[in-house]
C-alpha cells in the first residue's frame, strides 16, 4: 500500500497538506467528511484515536499533525528544497513561525467558520462579545505576522517560499472566505499572498480552496448537512473553548 | 559573542531548553528575565524578542524565538545523541508529531492549572471561580489520558524507547500542575514509571536544579500593586 492522506478541505492544515502532496507527490485521498462527523466514525478512530484530520498513513506507519506531516513528505519525497531548507537558520525559522503559528494563528483564525457556520448548523451561538474579541485577537496577530515575521522579506523565513508560508496562507484564507478582509489596510501582507498564490499556480489554489470559498453559499442554500448525534459533543467542545 | 539563552526556570518551555542545554553540554551564557517582575516586558527585552516572550536564543546576530525552534536548533547546531531527534525518518516524524500536537493540548492546558490554581488566587490575588477551576482541571485530566493512551501507550518513552525531545517537552510541562499541587501522576502508574525514566534518563540533580522555581511557585510573595497592573493584560490575552 502506498501514501494514504485522510482529509477534509474544509479544514486548514489540510489544504496545507494536500497542496503540498499535489507537487508530484503521489497519493491516495481518504476523504473524512468533518460536518458529516465521519472523523468521530468508528473506522476513522482506528486510523487517528485523536478523531482529527490530516492523517497521514503509508503501510502501518501513522502519522497525525499537519506540520509534522509536511516535514515528513519533504524529507521523504524528491521535493524542492525551498520548502524545507537544509540551512541551519532558515529551517529555525520555519520552525519558529510553526511555534508561533501553533499558539497565535491556529486556532484563533479557525474560529469564524465555527461561529458563522459549524454553530448554527447545531442550533448553538456564539456571543458577539466572543466574535468582536477573537476579531481583535486576529488584528493583533496579523500586525506580528507582518512586522516579525514577515519584515520586508518576500516570504516569512526568507527569499523563498517555505512551509511556514503555506501553513500561514492557509489559516488565513479561511476567515476571509467567511467575508472578513484580512488584508485590507495591509498591502505588506496583500503582496505576500499574491507571491505565495503565484507560486503555488491559480490553478491548484482554486482546486484546494474551492470547498471552503463556497461555503457561506453552501450555507445559504442550506447544502450543507446537519453533524450526526454522535459528533454534536466534541464540536460543542471545540465551541465552548472558544475564549 | 557565544550563544546566549534569556530564560526563567518559572517557564515550562525554558526549563526544556534549560535542561537540553545543560545535559548536553552546550555552552552558554544564561540571561535570566525574571517573569514575576516583568522583566520581559521591558524595552531592553524587546529588543531580543518583540514577542516579549521567554525562551529566547541569541546566537552571535541570530536571534531565535519558540522553544520547540531553540531545541531543534541546538540539536542540530551541536553534536548531541541521535536520541533526542532521531535520523530516522519515522522517529524522527513522531518528535515532530508530538512536538506539534502538545501546543494546542498539554501545554494549554497544564499552564491554566497552574495559573487558576496558584497564579490568579496567590500571586495576583484574583479569586477563580470554582467552576472554572472545576473545568480546567478536568480538561487537564482528559490530555493526561490522551499522553497516556495515544502517545505513551506500553512504550519506555513518548515517541519509542529512547527519550527524545517530545519526553523532555511534556516533563516540564506536566511539573507545572505538580508545582500547582495537583498530582498528576497518582492513579497513573504508566505515566508514574515515565516520569521516573525521564527523570534517570536526564539526571536527579539537573531535574531537581530546573524544577526548583516552579515547585515554589505556591510560595511566590503577592505580586505589588504595579507590578499586577503590568502583568495583567499579558496574562489574560495567555489565558482566555
Amino acid at each position: 500500500m502506498g501514501l494514504e492522506l485522510y482529509l477534509d478541505l474544509l479544514s486548514q492544515p489540510c489544504h496545507a497538506v494536500y497542496i503540498f502532496a499535489k507537487n508530484g507527490i503521489p497519493f491516495e485521498l481518504r476523504p473524512v467528511d468533518l460536518v458529516k462527523g465521519q472523523h468521530v466514525s468508528k473506522d476513522f478512530s482506528q486510523v487517528n484515536s485523536l478523531q482529527k484530520v490530516p492523517v497521514l498513513k503509508e503501510g502501518d506507519f501513522i502519522l497525525t499533525e499537519s506540520a509534522a506531516i509536511l516535514i515528513y513528505l519533504s524529507c521523504k519525497y524528491p521535493t524542492a528544497d525551498h520548502w524545507y531548507p537544509s540551512d541551519l537558520q532558515t529551517r529555525a525559522r520555519i520552525h519558529e513561525y510553526l511555534g508561533w503559528h501553533a499558539d497565535c494563528i491556529r486556532g484563533t483564525f479557525g474560529v469564524p467558520l465555527w461561529t458563522q457556520v459549524l454553530a448554527p448548523l447545531m442550533g448553538a451561538q456564539v456571543p458577539e462579545e466572543k466574535v468582536a474579541r477573537n476579531r481583535a485577537a486576529m488584528d493583533q496577530a496579523l500586525q506580528w505576522l507582518e512586522d516579525k515575521f514577515l519584515g520586508d522579506k518576500a516570504f516569512l523565513a526568507g527569499q523563498q517560499v517555505t512551509l511556514a508560508d503555506l501553513m500561514a496562507l492557509e489559516e488565513l484564507m479561511q476567515p476571509v472566505a467567511l467575508g472578513y478582509a484580512l488584508f485590507e489596510g495591509r498591502p505588506q501582507l496583500a503582496a505576500w499572498r499574491g507571491r505565495v498564490e503565484a507560486f503555488l499556480g491559480a490553478e491548484l489554489c482554486q482546486e484546494a480552496h474551492g470547498p471552503i470559498l463556497s461555503i457561506l453559499e453552501q450555507a445559504a442554500k442550506k447544502l450543507l448537512p446537519v453533524p450526526p448525534p454522535a459528533a454534536h459533543a466534541t464540536m460543542l467542545r471545540r465551541i465552548a473553548r472558544i475564549p | 559573542m557565544g550563544l546566549e539563552l534569556y530564560l526563567d526556570l518559572l517557564s515550562q518551555p525554558c526549563r526544556a531548553v534549560y535542561i537540553f542545554a545543560k545535559k548536553n553540554g552546550i555552552p552558554f551564557e544564561l540571561r535570566p528575565v525574571e517573569l514575576i517582575r516583568g522583566q520581559h516586558l521591558s524595552d531592553a527585552f524587546a529588543q531580543v524578542n518583540p514577542l516579549k516572550k521567554v525562551p529566547a536564543l541569541r546566537d552571535g546576530d541570530f536571534t531565535l524565538t519558540e522553544s520547540v525552534a531553540i531545541l531543534l536548533y541546538l540539536t542540530r547546531k551541536y553534536k548531541v545523541p541521535d536520541y533526542w531527534y532521531p535520523q530516522d525518518l519515522q522517529a524522527r516524524a513522531l518528535v515532530d508529531e508530538y512536538l506539534a500536537w502538545q501546543h494546542t493540548a498539554l501545554r494549554r492546558n497544564c499552564l491554566r492549572t497552574l495559573w487558576h490554581k496558584v497564579m490568579f488566587p496567590v500571586f495576583m490575588g484574583e479569586p477563580v471561580s470554582p467552576q472554572m477551576l472545576a473545568a480546567t482541571l478536568a480538561e487537564l485530566d482528559v490530555t493526561l489520558q490522551l499522553l497516556e493512551d495515544k502517545f505513551l501507550q506500553n512504550k519506555a518513552f513518548l515517541t519509542g524507547p529512547h527519550i527524545s525531545l517530545a519526553d523532555l517537552v511534556a516533563i516540564t510541562e506536566l511539573m507545572h500542575p505538580v508545582g500547582a499541587g495537583c498530582q498528576v501522576f497518582e492513579g497513573r502508574p504508566k505515566l508514574a514509571a515515565w516520569r521516573q525514566r525521564v527523570e534517570a534518563a536526564v539526571g536527579k540533580d539537573l531535574f531537581r536544579e530546573a524544577h526548583e522555581v516552579i515547585l515554589k511557585a505556591k510560595d511566590f510573595p503577592p505580586a505589588d500593586p504595579t507590578t499586577k497592573q503590568k502583568l495583567m493584560p499579558r496574562v489574560l490575552a495567555m489565558i482566555q
